[in-house]
């Protein structure tokens, strides 16, 4: 269960990078002013904080992340 | 639809699509999927709270690790679904409208834009391949052979010593970099499309070694297999990088959206 969260993270890294770079950007009606690029950066932001928590406080965190329960595709 | 909900549209498909389709997955709000066609267009939406996926809350939300987990894995696997049943464009994360009646407006006004994207993704996945390099250990090995030649010990073997670690840096740097142009250009030459992105973040991609490429490209499936040989062929061809495959995916990167430089 160790090596886990670990290669979830990265898959997490790389699907971010994918359903929050790319996809077709079409403003709705449920505008976000932090649209875009902001958006990546808040997230990627929300990420490396939650990830450098990870490596200070190792095991608590982790099972924290790992436990949360929607498996990917 | 009421005023505390909006439409999560998940993608846009030429295809009619049927129930089947959809019928084993559920939306962000674990809400059922469901189809909105205009225009010889469908798109694949869910009913959400806008408590939850308003603007405020998305706002709060997207700042929330396991929150923004569960929604992007739940959003991929509505894509992903949708993509296993028609050629598709995904949407973009996030992107809400009030009602149907809008989500129509938007395909008909938007309707060349879908279906020349529809046309470049037809057949076609999304494969991530990035590459990795120790230039430390590149550099480190340059630097053994070019202090050797003067004593140990001497000044003039550390100063020596120090000037090669210097350059060897980078050089190594250089070499590596000149590796992923090539690598990349390498794959260019087994897909339809394929674009550079920025590289990940070290913290996040957990290594110490760095991304010199983190490329993304749409292989035609008839070339799937190809495309896979050439990835394994480069990883002993280019000496020094560390090979990574990722796929497929649904082809988020290339939905059509011009997003500056590839």
């Amino acid at each position: 269960m160790s090596e886990v969260p670990e290669e979830r993270r990265i898959a997490l890294v790389d699907l971010l990078d994918r359903v929050l770079a790319g996809g077709v950007v079409i403003v709705g009606d449920v505008v976000l002013s932090v649209a875009d690029v902001d958006m990546v950066r808040i997230s990627l932001r929300t990420l490396i904080s939650s990830v450098r928590a990870i490596a200070e406080d190792q095991g608590i965190e982790q099972q924290g992340i790992e436990q949360q329960g929607i498996e990917g595709p | 639809m009421t005023a505390d909900h909006g439409v999560w549209v998940y993608a846009v498909t030429g295809a009619d699509l049927p129930d089947e389709a959809v019928s084993d997955v559920t939306g962000v709000a674990r809400e059922a999927v469901r189809a909105v066609s205009a225009a010889g267009l469908t798109a694949v939406v869910g009913t959400v709270p806008l408590g939850e996926f308003g603007e405020e809350a998305l706002r709060s939300n997207l700042e929330n690790l396991e929150w923004l987990e569960t929604v992007a894995r739940t959003h991929d696997a509505v894509v992903s679904a949708v993509v296993r049943w028609a050629p598709a464009i995904p949407l973009r994360l996030a992107t809400v409208y009030l009602d149907d009646a809008r989500v129509c407006d938007v395909l008909e006004a938007r309707r060349a834009d879908f279906d020349a994207a529809l046309t470049l993704v037809a057949g076609r996945t999304e494969w991530g391949v990035k590459a990795y390099a120790d230039v430390d250990a590149i550099a480190a090995g340059a630097v053994e052979t070019a202090g050797s030649g003067a004593e140990k010990g001497t000044g003039t073997a550390y100063l020596l010593r120090r000037k090669a670690q210097l350059s060897a840096r980078e050089d190594a740097e250089r070499a590596a970099a000149d590796r992923a142009d090539t690598l990349h250009a390498l794959l260019l030459q087994h897909s339809a499309a394929g674009r550079r992105q920025p590289p990940t973040d070290p913290t996040l991609s957990g290594r110490r070694d760095r991304m010199v490429l983190n490329g993304t490209y749409l292989v035609d499936d008839a070339r799937s297999d190809e495309f896979a040989e050439a990835v394994a062929a480069a990883r002993t061809q280019f000496d020094g990088l560390e090979l990574e495959l990722t796929g497929p995916w649904p082809p988020y990167s290339f939905a059509g959206v011009d997003r500056g430089n590839p």
